[in-house]
């Protein structure tokens, strides 16, 4: 019994980062995964940001599910999501201004990521807290995962640099990869990669 | 208060920094809802107009409300309120007294609640066009003015959008690189063609 319920909670727990990664397979969350993904540093800001929200949110709203009315819900997520956004804004905006200034106004704007909203309506709303829990830090891991997937391929081949440290000396880095033009590209392209894949194992 | 400055913001809201292509807001209903051009010029009227909309409410709310009264770590929360409450009002209101133009656009503005580009207009234009909490020189025609840039810049990316895939319909193409990825490829050309615009002086 408990070993079932164990491997329940594993199957929880990573189903976000391979089965139903939030960006590649449910492509939601694609907004501030495109926006950011020129460094490696500021993938990995916006994934640990992205996750606390989720996190918190997923718990609060597993929570009070109950009390909330069907009809108004989609309103009280975002609330909920909003408070927590701001907490994650003034926590950066003290402790770490610099990234604060790259991520910019996609700090704010994850209160409308599809990510976080389609967890709450999806999985929160309708599970206990313990799964919840799983589910956001699983999910948030797939989601950092993937940004960083994306950003170290930005990284470079349109810098060069990885984690801001040179890695290829003499290299001419690819100047559209680094623009947002090259974002859609490099997402473009893993899509149709995984899709590859996909098609090829059936 | 001059034309140029209006210029510059037209130019750059529409092309250089189009909400789309380059700063990745609202591409979920970009990449869903472009399809066939019918729908795809009713959602980008509905966010024009709802983008319009809210930067007059939001500039409001920001310069009568939260300024004065120190309150504008709570920027995020009563942006995303208002907006949702304004969308749910508008949407009520035309059903009950223009159903055509209710069956032109009414089933796409409750999807523009969570569309980052409404939000993503708000909290650029009190970025923008206030310096240290003050409101700068003209700066609600500013704000105001971006809005309807901001949509205009976003109906024109999915006119094109739409105008492209219903051609690529009739085309011959690999099937893991179906919908999705090849939507990015073509939006990543598109924001290279848009990026022609960059270096424009005034």
């Amino acid at each position: 019994m408990t070993d079932r319920k164990n491997n329940q909670a594993v199957t929880e727990l990573i189903k976000g980062v391979i089965r139903e990664n939030p960006i590649f397979v449910l492509a939601l969350g694609l907004c501030p995964a495109l926006a950011v993904s020129v460094s490696m540093t500021n993938g990995l800001g916006m994934g640990i940001t992205a996750t606390f929200v989720l996190l918190g949110s997923n718990i609060i709203i597993s929570l009070i599910k109950k009390f909330i009315p069907a009809e108004i819900r989609i309103p009280c997520y975002i609330v909920v999501i909003a408070t927590f956004v701001t907490i994650a804004e003034m926590t950066l905006k003290a402790y770490s201004p610099g990234l604060n200034r790259a991520l910019g106004i996609y700090v704010p704007l994850i209160v409308v990521n599809c990510m976080v909203l389609g967890r709450a309506e999806a999985f929160a709303s309708k599970n206990s807290v313990f799964s919840s829990i799983l589910d956001g830090i699983g999910m948030g891991i797939g989601f950092t995962l993937a940004l960083l997937l994306i950003c170290g391929i930005r990284e470079i081949l349109g810098f060069g640099r990885f984690f801001n440290f040179l890695v290829i000396r003499g290299f001419e880095p690819i100047l559209m990869i680094g623009l947002p033009a090259g974002a859609l590209l490099v997402i473009g392209l893993l899509l149709g990669f995984f899709n590859l894949l996909k098609n090829h194992n059936k | 208060m001059d034309a140029g400055q209006f210029l510059s913001i037209f130019i750059s809201a529409v092309f250089i920094y189009n909400v789309i292509l380059s700063r990745f807001l609202g591409l979920c209903s970009f990449i869903a809802i472009s399809k066939e051009t019918k729908p795809a010029l009713s959602m980008g009227l509905a966010v024009m107009f709802v983008t319009t909309m809210s930067s007059i409410i939001t500039w409001v709310i920001y310069r009568y409300l939260l300024i004065p009264f120190g309150l504008t770590y709570l920027r995020t929360i009563s942006f995303i309120l208002v907006i949702a409450a304004f969308v749910q009002l508008v949407e009520m209101f035309i059903r009950k007294f223009a159903p055509p133009l209710y069956k032109f656009f009414g089933i796409y503005l409750p999807l523009i609640t969570v569309n980052c580009a409404v939000l993503g207009v708000a909290v650029l234009n009190s970025d923008m066009f206030f310096v240290n909490n003050k409101a700068v020189a003209g700066s609600f025609s500013y704000s105001v003015f971006q809005g309807i840039c901001v949509g205009i810049g976003y109906t024109l990316a999915m006119f094109l959008m739409s105008g492209i895939r219903e051609r690529l319909e009739l085309c011959n193409v690999p099937k893991s690189m179906k919908d999705f990825p090849l939507g990015f490829v073509i939006a990543s050309l598109m924001g290279l063609a848009f990026m022609g615009f960059n270096g424009f002086k005034f």
